[in-house]
């Protein structure tokens, strides 16, 4: 999967190792913005106060 | 480039392409989930947690300035004198404020513990809102008491992530400040002692811990959050009780004083 991936970059090798961690820096820019603070909104169930069983 | 390289390239490419499967495709997916999972865990524990810190501090900065600003703006320079030795003036019985609005901002905690520059500020209520706020952090339980009133001042706040309000609650030692800020002063506690109780003991934020019956006669502060670190399996809960207190007019106290500098100066 990730071979094909690497295939589909256009360029030689530097572009496309430069085309990899912009890529990546998209993903994870996603992931921080949207992604994680959605899921942090439906797993999150610290409970630190007393009382609330 | 020379001319042997294209084709062996293409010769690579094919025998990859040979090995294309799907239990292949399914393990790399595997793999991602994985690090996707570890990468939410340190976006959450570390990331997050350290972007909403700052923000917590910040929004805690600010809210403690416009009291300093509201009350020089108030004073009559002439009325009211200076005061040098804070520690030496009495200033008698602790004003109490009147119970905050739902989710409203009313004081800011400085716990030197917990480091030289940690402010946060204290918000009405213990639900989400307020504990997993850039704008908060910690919690006043509702029904219990306010800063300097007899009875106990009992507050909630994160171990780990959402900023961490109390990550460093087990490292308080007999005698730590408490510092809380309102609109009113500056109030010193004391912190007393730890206990680990389990989260169904509401007990300990009674106006006397532990005693449905007494009648308050102490100024206590209680702080709870969760134990162990990364676990909601128990609670810590940090008892302090109330030392001193000075008005606005007088200054803040030598501990919170640094912070506010640190602060104001970016």
């Amino acid at each position: 999967m990730y071979a094909a991936l690497w295939r589909l970059l256009p360029g030689p090798l530097w572009l496309r190792i430069v085309l990899v961690f912009v890529l990546l820096a998209i993903v994870l820019f996603t992931l921080s913005t949207w992604v994680f603070p959605w899921v942090d909104s439906i797993v999150n169930n610290q409970e630190v106060t007393v009382g609330r069983p | 480039m020379p001319p042997a390289e294209p084709t062996r390239r293409a010769l690579r490419h094919r025998g990859r392409r040979a090995r294309v499967s799907v239990v292949g495709v399914l393990g790399e997916l595997l793999i991602t989930a994985g690090v996707l999972v570890l990468a939410f865990l340190g976006w959450q524990l570390w990331w997050n947690d350290m972007v909403m810190a700052g923000q917590q501090s910040t929004a805690a900065a600010e809210i403690s300035q416009t009291w300093i600003d509201a009350d020089v703006s108030n004073r009559d320079p002439a009325a009211a004198p200076e005061v040098d030795a804070a520690e030496a003036v009495d200033f008698g019985e602790p004003v109490v404020a009147e119970t905050a609005g739902e989710s409203e901002s009313f004081a800011v905690l400085y716990v030197p513990r917990f480091g030289a520059d940690y402010n946060r500020s204290i918000a009405e209520g213990i639900g989400n809102d307020v504990l997993n706020s850039s704008r908060s952090g910690i919690g006043h339980y509702p029904g219990t008491q306010m800063p300097g009133e007899v009875g106990n001042f009992a507050l909630a706040a994160h171990r780990s992530a959402n900023g961490g309000g109390m990550h460093r609650i087990n490292e308080l030692r007999l005698g730590d400040a408490i510092y809380v800020q309102t609109a009113d002063g500056y109030y010193t506690y004391r912190f007393r002692d730890l206990e680990y109780v389990a989260p169904t003991a509401v007990d300990v934020i009674a106006p006397v811990p532990h005693n449905a019956v007494a009648a308050p006669v102490d100024r206590f502060i209680t702080l709870t959050s969760c134990n162990p670190l990364l676990s909601t399996a128990e609670r810590i809960i940090a008892y302090g009780v109330l030392e001193s207190w000075q008005p606005t007019s007088a200054g803040p106290p030598a501990e919170v004083a640094a912070v506010i500098d640190a602060q104001a100066q970016g």
